[in-house]
């Protein structure tokens, strides 16, 4: 067992980059809040609002399209309440939510509170067998009523299975009934190109530990015209939508890491893909019952996604670990009751074909050697897991988070 | 610079910075996923919960990560009082006291706006405070949370809270007070306060912005606000920021040890700073309560001045400070604290406040308070008709 994990989990979270530590511990050391007027306080003023500059250059929008939140979940959250609440305001009859079936459970969740609390219908949008949302359900949705929808949310890049949605034609099918529309890109930010404005998006999530930054810090990219009831209200900061100081350092620390990795984005990309080439090649060579999950090739440069015949997920995750390599079943549990991911089940999987998941996600210090430590060790720990079987047991380990 | 602007926001420790070092770098794991990176961040999360939980005399279950206190207040009062409401339909009517800050007052509002509840004002007398029998008053059976801050930010009154708490349950209602200004200056036992939701803030204590805890007893009611991936038992869903709660943790943990000390030391302090600045500005009039306030806090009105020339004076003389609420900062708006105990609009705008670290020096006190002799003097000079 090597003395250094391999990490193969970058979709959950993501070591820091050089340059977001730098900003963060220079920002650490100096003092201000960005409210206040003094000396300090204007610093860490413009440390913020160079941030904002940096952060939507890197995701094509304007610098007044950024609210900072304290995460992708925060973000999803504000999105989906905020734009429901000031839509249905607006006008009451509009209550329905349009969302696709893989969404990240900060959505789902929120969308699921919606209907529960208040009077939201959700609409959930079917995806196929490699996990693309259906454009034909979305279609038939708008046609159907649209002065009903108060919003449509489809995510740009799903975080288990890697695929990507086709946003532009999302976007441009609700915009012609004038629905606007939010994307969660916690996963594709940084990933994959993503631009705000090209994409006409109204909303868009981005998370700062996915891309090399800190935890805790994020952002909605929101349309300067676009309205929106606040979920955390206060001394009104952020355009009046977030309230909340404004935490400096980490600010620096995201919009450091969304330079560096839009900077380099399209190499990364291309050594990412090579590298999960690899390893997806490998797998099927190591296991070749093992079916590779999520769109072939319209899917995130990083994200592996495999489902194991005849072994639970949670046991393969287990003997991975002990052999030293890193990963995740790729299904978020909130109730310490593992259950099969709700997005294979979208895309039309079985419960029993659904258990045998497992993600290998790569990232910015992803090597090769890290791609051959996992072949290595697969075989043994699948043929364990196997072993170790499916029905009836109880399982040792919880299924593990996704974000 | 002397700085006197504590309350808005205060530097990271070094210990602080010194304890968080690890998790935010080699040691990045997410707590959520079950490989060893992630149970090694559980594991951190668990100690900071733990360690938080020891200083507020609570369950480590009761402590739940935010990211500061403005989340903090948001999913105490709007959480608790849709959880209650609920549970008891009648129950649609919220009380806050007059002089809260404004992400209780705002969170209060949005129950109002979009959530068909009502909202309930307490008054508060000349110093600030609010009178646990009028408190008593305005609860009954309909009311779904009563939320009064323990110490106020802009004028440093502290209140009774321990009554207040005891007024509250009488009534069977749910009790939460924002602490954030208190801590690290008073006693945060919630056992002793009697509270069954408290706010609290790491920036305002040495720990970075963009971390907080509230604090909800066990069998509280209370409602999610950001909802996902089912962190922090359900309460607060999003990936747990480890290195933040370990900081947070950290500084709580420091500021309590030193509490006893400094905040005797710095009340003592205050009290010599108020009264220079009373006897030595001519028509100078503090604003709270002489007795029951924060050793850190020395607020005053000047008329025949504005409150932003007299900051502005000061910052060129080297002091910082403030007029009131850095959220507030830049607002033509005189506060709604000061009109709360009684000021006029006029008066309230020349308010200014001085908040001082723990580490202040009686050396900078007493420059300071020659400083604001001066500043308030020559803004009034500047005002006075040729």
């Amino acid at each position: 067992m090597p003395i250094e994990p391999v990490y193969l989990d970058h979709a959950a979270t993501t070591p820091i980059s050089p340059a977001a530590l730098a900003a963060m511990t220079r920002e650490l050391s100096r003092n201000g809040n960005p409210s206040s007027l003094h000396g300090s306080g204007r610093r860490a003023r413009r440390v913020v609002e160079d941030a904002r500059e940096a952060l939507a250059a890197a995701a094509g929008a304007h610098p007044s399209e950024v609210i900072f939140t304290s995460g992708g979940t925060e973000s999803d959250n504000l999105a989906v309440k905020g734009l429901f609440w000031a839509r249905r305001d607006a006008d009451p009859r509009r209550t329905r939510i349009l969302c696709s079936a893989i969404e990240h459970h900060a959505v789902l969740d929120t969308v699921e509170w919606l209907e529960k609390h208040e009077g939201a219908e959700a609409v959930w949008l079917p995806v196929d067998a490699e996990g693309t949302v259906s454009l034909e359900a979305l279609q038939a949705e708008l046609e159907a009523g649209a002065e009903t929808i108060a919003l449509v949310t489809v995510m740009w890049a799903n975080n288990e299975v890697g695929t990507v949605q086709p946003v532009a034609e999302i976007v441009q099918a609700a915009h012609a009934h004038g629905i606007p529309v939010h994307s969660d890109a916690v996963q594709a930010f940084g990933a994959v190109p993503v631009d705000f404005a090209a994409s006409g998006l109204d909303a868009m999530s981005v998370s700062g530990h996915k891309i090399g930054g800190p935890v805790g810090i994020g952002a909605l990219l929101l349309g300067r015209s676009v309205r929106l009831t606040p979920v955390l209200h206060g001394g009104g900061q952020e355009r009046d939508v977030r309230s909340g100081t404004l935490a400096a350092p980490a600010i620096a620390a995201f919009a450091a890491a969304a330079e560096d990795a839009a900077a380099h984005l399209a190499e990364e990309r291309n050594r990412l893909e090579t590298l999960r080439d690899r390893l997806v090649d490998g797998v099927r060579k190591a296991v070749p019952e093992a079916v590779l999950r999520g769109h072939p090739t319209r899917r995130l440069p990083g994200n592996a996604h495999f489902t194991f015949p005849g072994c639970e997920g949670d046991s393969l995750l287990f003997l991975l670990d002990l052999a030293g390599v890193e990963s995740s079943t790729g299904s978020a549990c909130t109730a310490g009751v593992p259950r099969p991911s709700h997005v294979l089940l979208a895309m039309g999987l079985s419960e029993a074909g659904a258990r045998g998941a497992q993600r290998f996600t790569l990232g910015h210090t992803s090597t090769e050697a890290d791609v051959e430590a996992l072949l290595a060790a697969l075989p043994n720990a699948y043929a364990r897991a196997k072993q170790a079987g499916m029905a009836g047991h109880a399982s040792r380990i919880q299924t593990a988070g996704t974000r | 610079m002397i700085y006197l602007d504590a309350a808005a926001t205060t530097p990271v420790r070094r210990e602080v910075l010194e304890a968080m070092w690890p998790y935010l770098t080699g040691e990045f794991g997410n707590p959520s996923s079950h490989h060893e990176t992630g149970e090694r961040a559980a594991a951190a999360l668990r100690a900071a919960r733990a360690d938080v939980a020891a200083t507020l005399g609570c369950r480590p279950s009761e402590v739940i990560f935010t990211s500061g206190g403005t989340e903090a207040d948001n999913l105490a009062v709007q959480g608790i009082a849709l959880a209650r409401a609920a549970r008891d339909p009648r129950r649609r009517r919220v009380v806050i006291s007059a002089v809260e800050h404004a992400a209780v007052t705002a969170s209060a509002e949005f129950l109002a706006r979009v959530l068909g509840f009502t909202v309930s004002r307490v008054p508060v007398d000349s110093q600030g405070r609010v009178d646990p029998a009028e408190l008593s008053g305005l609860l009954d059976d309909d009311v779904a949370l009563c939320s009064v801050m323990y110490a106020n930010n802009e004028i440093g009154t502290v209140q009774a809270v321990a009554e207040l708490a005891a007024a509250a349950r009488a009534s069977d209602v749910p009790f939460h007070t924002d602490a954030v200004q208190a801590a690290g200056w008073l006693p945060l036992d919630v056992a002793a306060l009697g509270v069954d939701a408290m706010s609290l803030s790491g920036h305002k204590l040495g720990a970075p912005k963009g971390t907080g805890v509230l604090y909800v007893r066990s069998r509280t009611p209370l409602e999610p606000l950001i909802h996902g991936g089912g962190q922090e038992r359900g309460a607060r869903s999003g990936t747990e920021n480890v290195a933040g709660a370990v900081g947070f943790a950290a500084a709580l943990r420091l500021a309590e040890a030193a509490r006893p000390v400094q905040a005797a030391r710095v009340a003592a302090l205050r009290s010599r700073f108020i009264d220079r600045v009373l006897a030595e500005v001519p028509g100078s009039l503090l604003t709270g309560a002489p007795e029951e306030r924060l050793p850190s806090v020395a607020s005053f009105c000047f008329p025949g001045t504005s409150g932003e020339s007299v900051l502005l004076e000061l910052e060129r003389a080297g002091v910082t400070c403030s007029s009131g609420s850095a959220c507030a900062a830049g607002s033509d708006e005189p506060s709604e604290v000061l009109l709360a105990t009684g000021l006029d609009r006029e008066t309230a705008q020349t308010a200014v406040r001085f908040s001082f670290p723990a580490a202040v020096a009686e050396e900078e006190l007493e420059e300071a308070a020659e400083r604001v002799r001066q500043a308030v003097a020559a803004v009034r000079a500047l005002r006075a008709p040729a």
